[in-house]
């Protein structure tokens, strides 16, 4: 039965209606659910977590009816059951950092039902995170990822409480925000932010649910759980930063992270609802090529650490005084450093270079990134020697110059210049050539990063 | 004596890239045992092939390196003055930081 014209007016009339009531207890549901987090928030003082107040008291087991219906699955667990459930509800949980490892810890603890929720984070989304860190989406590219893991996470179980702490941590305010939660996750991506969320756990008495993913390979264990080791027990000397690589120069594979992420949330899990035993003491290895997990078994807590060991005079004054990028002389950023090795005149920027083309100048352009990274893009006629084998392969530039000397027919000779990614390893590769006699060799500062942003806006960056 | 070594967390790019060596390793001249002293000094002279530094500092490995042997912290086995068996499966990881 087809309806008249009357009808279908009719029922957009409704339809219009019913939306406009939606809208107003939507607002009015916002506005009681600002009033009960302001309450909630109020509670926080001394360092002592709230109770969470989703768990109706009325009811025998603590769920409620759409509680015991939502996590149905996890209550006919033998070995989890009702107990471990109202548990979680009643836990809070810290992730730090919503990239790569917090994108699966952060939907798995959501969907699971840990009662309070935090992130921390201070980025933005980019086209370049959504390969690994799941949580987002492309209408959110440019937003902050709090509040994007934020929108997920509720769209997911609105029934937790979700915090958003839109901020880098720091030790100025790592106390305040930890003391809120029962455990942390730290899924951060640099070795100072390690250490400092280490030691905060330790000051404030929290376990530390701690993973790390890079390339093809992730780590994971507990820190600070019932006697075991921290952090600090275990590396007490901060690593080279030679040796701390970054996601954004080394790469990874989006699903390593991922795995890691997700065992992050298991092991948050066990230990916010007391079931199984967590990998405190012990450290998970994945070697995602080999398809191998490795557990290993690692030292106790040291009596000699500097930070849990038996004479610490470390409390939380004394973090408040620490400063970490001292102690791994690394940033807690993870922007990648801008050296200044050179003299001025032995650079020039990326728009004199495009001149210099421009005008037929004779040179030679040495691309000194790794063969993986100029095969992703480079510039055309560019000679491709990667920095760790310049020395070696010096006559080839020698080579290359006098072979552009010839072509173009120049007496004064061909000029040589200097490309990387973002600026840095070209120069160490001038001061390379500078030492072995190719004086006039010149950088271009900023790298292709330079050339995409001022001369070519179409060239990829990666 | 028959050794299986693992490098990992990066530390096999000091060795072509490759993560798992099955090595021979004749006993030191006159001694009856073979302690990871004396592996590491034959991994830095025999085995690396770039940069020691990123694996080595002092007679130790340098800071941030797990040493493994047969799934233990060699902290709890003696660290230098473990004794190594034949057939033991010994495991230099550098910790991740990425995420």
């Amino acid at each position: 039965m087809q309806p008249n014209g009357d009808d279908v007016a009719r029922i957009r009339r409704e339809i219009e209606a019913l939306k406009d009531t939606k809208a107003s207890i939507e607002h009015k549901i916002a506005v009681l659910e600002a009033q009960l987090q302001q309450h909630q928030s109020d509670d926080v003082c001394n360092g002592s977590c709230p109770p969470i107040s989703a768990v109706d008291a009325n009811l025998a087991n603590g769920l409620s009816a759409d509680s015991v219906y939502r996590y149905s699955r996890h209550l006919l667990l033998p070995s989890f059951g009702v107990e471990a459930q109202s548990n979680l509800l009643k836990s809070s949980i810290l992730v730090v950092g919503a990239g790569g490892l917090g994108s699966p810890a952060l939907l798995y603890l959501a969907a699971c039902g840990v009662g309070r929720l935090g992130i921390v984070d201070h980025d933005m989304v980019e086209l370049n995170n959504m390969h690994r860190q799941v949580i987002h989406t492309e209408a959110y590219i440019g937003q902050p990822k709090v509040k994007s893991a934020a929108a997920a996470c509720c769209a997911i179980n609105s029934t937790i409480q979700i915090v958003e702490h839109k901020e880098a941590l720091r030790t100025s305010n790592a106390l305040e925000i930890l003391s809120q939660y029962d455990i942390i996750i730290d899924a951060t991506d640099n070795a100072p932010s390690r250490y400092m969320i280490s030691d905060c756990c330790v000051v404030l008495g929290k376990p530390l649910v701690s993973g790390a993913a890079l390339g093809l390979e992730g780590q994971l264990t507990v820190y600070n759980y019932k006697g075991g080791p921290c952090y600090r027990c275990l590396f007490p000397t901060p690593p080279p930063t030679t040796a701390c690589q970054r996601c954004s120069d080394s790469g990874v594979l989006g699903v390593v992270p991922g795995i890691i992420g997700c065992l992050q949330a298991l092991e948050a899990i066990k230990i916010a609802s007391a079931v199984g035993e967590p990998l405190s003491g012990r450290m998970l290895l994945f070697d995602a090529l080999s398809a191998r997990i490795r557990i290993v078994k690692i030292r106790g807590r040291s009596l000699q650490c500097e930070v849990c060991g038996e004479n610490t005079t470390f409390n939380q004054q004394y973090f408040k005084d620490f400063d970490y990028e001292k102690f791994t002389q690394s940033p807690l950023s993870t922007s990648p450093p801008k050296l200044n090795l050179l003299a001025a005149d032995s650079r020039i920027t990326s728009k004199e270079y495009k001149e210099r083309i421009a005008n037929g100048e004779a040179h030679v352009l040495v691309d000194v990134r790794p063969e993986h990274h100029y095969r992703i893009v480079s510039i055309p006629n560019s000679l491709n020697i990667p920095l760790a084998s310049l020395e070696a392969r010096l006559p080839e530039v020698s080579s290359a110059l006098k072979e552009e000397q010839e072509h173009n027919g120049t007496v004064s000779g061909a000029n040589l210049y200097v490309i990387c990614r973002r600026g840095n390893d070209s120069q160490r590769a001038v001061q390379c050539l500078h030492k072995m006699g190719f004086d006039l060799a010149k950088d271009i500062v900023g790298g292709l990063e330079s050339w995409a942003h001022d001369v070519d806006p179409n060239f990829p960056m990666y | 004596m028959q050794l299986t070594l693992e490098f990992g967390g990066g530390l096999e790019l000091l060795c072509e890239s490759v993560k798992v060596h099955n090595v021979n390793i004749d006993l030191p001249k006159g001694a009856d045992k073979l302690t990871m002293r004396y592996l590491l000094s034959w991994v830095r002279t025999d085995l690396i092939k770039e940069r020691p530094e990123m694996f080595m500092k002092g007679e130790s490995v340098r800071p941030g390196v797990l040493v493994l042997v047969n799934d233990c912290d060699w902290e709890l086995t003696g660290q230098l003055d473990t004794t190594l068996e034949e057939k033991d499966v010994v495991v230099f990881i550098s910790t991740l930081h990425g995420g």
